[in-house]
């Protein structure tokens, strides 16, 4: 009676999780990267694999423990195991492991290892607590120099631009974001402070701001809309509201969005 | 000379005083239920802060007029800061990681049973056992501390992340005097765990009982033993890293710290340091620290799966070998934790390799917990019910792994509540199962008595629906992107709809941390109401079943065993009882 219970409870259990992730009730938002879907697909043959070995796991511990309860009279096999069972075991799930992990590394290769293309738009993106500051270029197409000792927030300038060189002068700050469609966008990761992580989950975007470092990232929107940057490194007590916005916009609404900014 | 003579037939005097008995006492099993103590106790702090953690998360400003009293600049009128969120959760973590993961299952039970179980009469070295016990409670006094002092405890999280942990109050409360305790109780800590890896090791090479050979091992020894090498490994360098970020918050030293820093617009006075270098270090022991909480309970689960499958281990080797693949791959993975930390994305797909390959061993021990399974003679109690319940927890947390090991499905994943589902139900929880299998099974030797079968059956049954009711969703939080370490789910649009989610999760904690009372319960009634347990209650064959229930003082009474068999001889055909006790000589016994 208690070994069916516990059986079925396994079962249960199992049969709960798998309507939970079949269902998707709750799940990604829709990917709003060119990188994104292979990111899904891969999550998907993943979910696939780890299913069926998590069903078979499962089913197969509760249905031992049902077939082979104690009863009276009745005495366990003398058994020590089988060398080829274990091989068969081994072999079986080092194939279907590799193969699935060796196909997903492309995905990260494209992502963090290939260069940018020459016409992507850079954009630097500067965490602090607890806020973003979204750094573009300007008309000239170069980042001027920045300069700890020239920080002040209050006064407006919280990268410390040095604002008499000329690079500098026409750079746009500012604490949202917005970038267009269908345009290859490097980003370039900093931290003012501790580290922070630039996290946007319709792009499946995830990276560490690490202070003394500059790293770089890639990729291609393909979707428009307007997305919440949040933070995914704790960064002291305000980690939880460290919040901007990523608009992805149409070439023309970019331009004058960038316009609009630049006014303003 | 003396020690060859000393470990062969010293007849140990029982000390008689209280104090050598009881609290500074040499005896390996008042030490090990000295260290099951301190983890039953850190694991209560733990639970309420995880219960104060979780009202935060639904109900955050509920009034907690307790907190208040006891903490009135973190809970100012008994509302839970942000910060003293984080406080709390960077104490949970800390206290279970260290202070319960790390020692029932070793601390604890090894050192109970280990040296019976290898037919020794205590430990190879007592007065260092004691000395890592009482390090141990001294590290656990310096963490408590950080409760009480100005800016509470630190807001760090349990890996105490630099620049974080390292730029002092500047940085958030909690990061001043509160980290500085925090870094302290873990060095301290360190040097116990060194200690107890010492002597674990040296006892099982060297204080094995005749005939004993290493293939006849319990493999809970061999979990133990594994278990001590990595611990001596991994511990040494978490220790040279909380000294070197001891060093730059107080000595002017920029290890982890680099230049250019600028906190509330404040220059800070360091250069040259990297963050990263505190995760490497860090990851170089926090990975193989989650096999140290695990591989006891791999090693109870086999013992016990084979006791009351009243059938021999499946695969015994495999099982050694499996063992010893996971602890040294354990040493080769710990990038796998820092795919989005900025490091060389090189490595990334080197450290996506090698934690792939320990799916291969953790695949072989279910495969041949499962094979001990098959063809036996089950018989549920309460000890088997939790180590079933480590198989079933054991798959579950195994697969959601293989999410992560992949750099391009980790950085949806990364740092979100998938993670904490992943490491709580591997890591947590079935390391408890394991140790509540290990309570149930050897509380009978300990004390002599009985724990209630029925409370035993009641809590199995609520802790194990429950944990998965607690676990389950947390991956589906992590699916929708909901960031773990987040005080307050208020601020963002795409967490709103998450709520109710929380909101089951918060009802089934409390449910399932309620129900701990039957445990609690269970462990008073035995001690003082149990039904009497004789030598070999549950009718088992290594060592520990053939001594007195509760032990001798030495042990084996001055008469150390001889070792004919392997540890798991049950059901051996033509034998009247279906098991053989590891002292009975073969039937067909040549000098061999």
């Amino acid at each position: 009676m208690q070994v069916k219970l516990l059986a079925f409870t396994i079962w249960a259990i199992t049969t709960v999780t798998v309507v939970l992730f079949a269902g998707k009730y709750w799940w990604f938002p829709e990917s709003a990267s060119s990188h994104g879907e292979s990111v899904d697909r891969q999550f998907m043959y993943t979910l696939w694999v780890t299913g069926v070995v998590f069903i078979i796991a499962q089913v197969a511990l509760g249905y031992l423990l049902i077939r082979y309860r104690e009863r009276p009279g009745r005495k366990a096999i003398y058994n020590h195991g089988n060398n080829k069972m274990e091989l068969t075991w081994t072999l079986a799930t080092t194939v279907l492991f590799y193969v699935m992990v060796i196909a997903g590394q492309g995905i990260w290769y494209s992502l963090y290892i290939e260069a940018a293309p020459q016409n992507a738009l850079q954009i630097e993106i500067t965490g602090q607590q607890f806020a973003w500051n979204i750094r573009y270029a300007g008309p000239d197409g170069e980042f001027g120099p920045i300069s700890p000792e020239l920080i002040n927030d209050s006064a407006g300038n919280p990268l410390g631009l040095d604002l008499q060189n000329s690079a500098a002068q026409d750079d746009l700050v500012v604490p949202t974001m917005a970038i267009p469609i269908n345009r290859p966008i490097e980003l370039l990761l900093r931290s003012k402070d501790v580290t922070h992580a630039f996290s946007v989950r319709e792009l499946r975007i995830k990276q560490d701001t690490v202070p003394g470092l500059v790293i770089p990232i890639q990729f291609t929107a393909t979707r428009t809309g307007r997305f919440e940057i949040s933070c995914a490194e704790l960064c002291g007590l305000g980690h939880h509201r460290m919040r901007s916005f990523i608009e992805v916009l149409s070439e023309e609404d970019y331009s004058n969005w960038l316009v609009e900014q630049s006014e303003y | 000379m003396a020690e060859v003579e000393a470990t062969t037939h010293t007849v140990h005097e029982a000390p008689t005083g209280f104090w050598r008995k009881y609290i500074f006492s040499l005896d390996h099993k008042v030490i090990g239920i000295q260290y099951w103590l301190l983890a039953l106790f850190s694991v209560t702090v733990g639970m309420v802060l995880s219960i104060f953690i979780r009202i935060n998360l639904v109900w955050p400003g509920t009034e907690i007029p307790i907190l208040g009293q006891l903490f009135p600049v973190g809970a100012p009128d008994g509302v839970m800061t942000p910060e003293f969120y984080l406080s709390f959760l960077t104490m949970h973590g800390t206290i279970m990681v260290f202070f319960v993961l790390t020692t029932a299952p070793q601390g604890g039970f090894g050192n109970y049973i280990l040296p019976i179980q290898i037919g020794a009469d205590d430990m190879a070295f007592p007065v260092l056992n004691m000395l890592s016990f009482w390090v141990t409670f001294l590290a656990l006094v310096v963490l408590m501390a950080a409760f009480f002092v100005t800016g509470g405890p630190p807001i760090s999280g349990w890996t105490g992340y630099p620049p974080l942990s390292a730029l002092g109050e500047i940085a958030g409360p909690g990061l001043g005097i509160g980290q500085d305790l925090w870094i302290i109780s873990i060095a301290i800590f360190c040097i116990a765990a060194l200690l107890g890896a010492l002597n674990f090791i040296t006892t099982t090479l060297d204080l094995r009982a005749k005939g004993m050979t290493l293939m006849k091992m319990p493999l809970t020894v061999w979990s133990w033993f594994v278990t001590a090498i990595l611990g001596l490994l991994a511990f040494g360098v978490l220790l040279a890293a909380g000294a070197l970020l001891l060093l730059d918050r107080n000595a002017g030293t920029s290890f982890f710290i680099p230049g250019g820093l600028v906190v509330s617009d404040q220059i800070i006075d360091h250069k040259g340091g990297s963050p990263l270098l505190w995760q490497h270090l860090f990851w170089f022991f926090g990975h193989p620290e989650v096999y140290i909480a695990i591989l006891p309970g791999m090693g109870v689960t086999s013992h016990i799966l084979s006791t009351f499958a009243r059938k021999p281990v499946f695969g015994y080797r495999a099982m050694v070998y499996a063992m010893f693949a996971i602890g040294i791959l354990g040493f080769m993975v710990w990038g796998h934790h820092m795919f989005a930390s900025g490091m060389s994305p090189y490595t990334a797909i080197f450290f996506s390799l090698m934690t792939t390959a320990i799916a291969v061993p953790s695949a072989i021990k279910t495969f041949n917990w499962l094979g001990t399974l098959w063809g036996g003679n089950i018989r549920f109690t309460s000890a088997m019910l939790f180590s079933i319940g480590f198989v079933s927890l054991f798959v579950t947390g195994g697969v959601s792994g293989i999410f992560l090991n992949q750099p391009a499905t980790d950085i949806a994943l990364h740092d979100t509540y998938f993670v904490v589902a992943h490491f709580h139900i591997i890591m947590g929880v079935a390391s408890i199962f394991g140790m509540f299998a290990g309570t149930y099974f050897w509380f009978p030797k300990m004390f002599g008595r009985y724990m209630s079968e029925s409370l035993g059956k009641a809590h199995f049954w609520t802790t194990f629906v429950g944990v998965y009711a607690v676990f389950t969703p947390m991956h589906f939080l992590g699916l929708a992107g909901n960031p773990r370490r987040y005080a307050e789910l208020t601020a963002f649009d795409f967490l709103k709809p998450l709520e109710p989610v929380h909101l089951f999760i918060s009802i089934a904690a409390f449910l399932t941390i309620s129900s701990q009372f039957l445990f609690f319960g269970n462990l008073i009634w035995g001690f003082l109401k149990g039904k009497k347990a004789g030598e070999n209650p549950w009718e088992a064959t290594t060592l520990e079943w053939e001594i007195p229930s509760p032990p001798p003082h030495d042990n084996f009474a001055g008469k150390l065993p001889v070792i004919h068999r392997g540890p798991y001889e049950f059901s051996v055909p033509g034998e009247d009882k279906d098991y053989t006790m590891q002292t009975e000589p073969e039937v067909s016994q040549d000098k061999s």
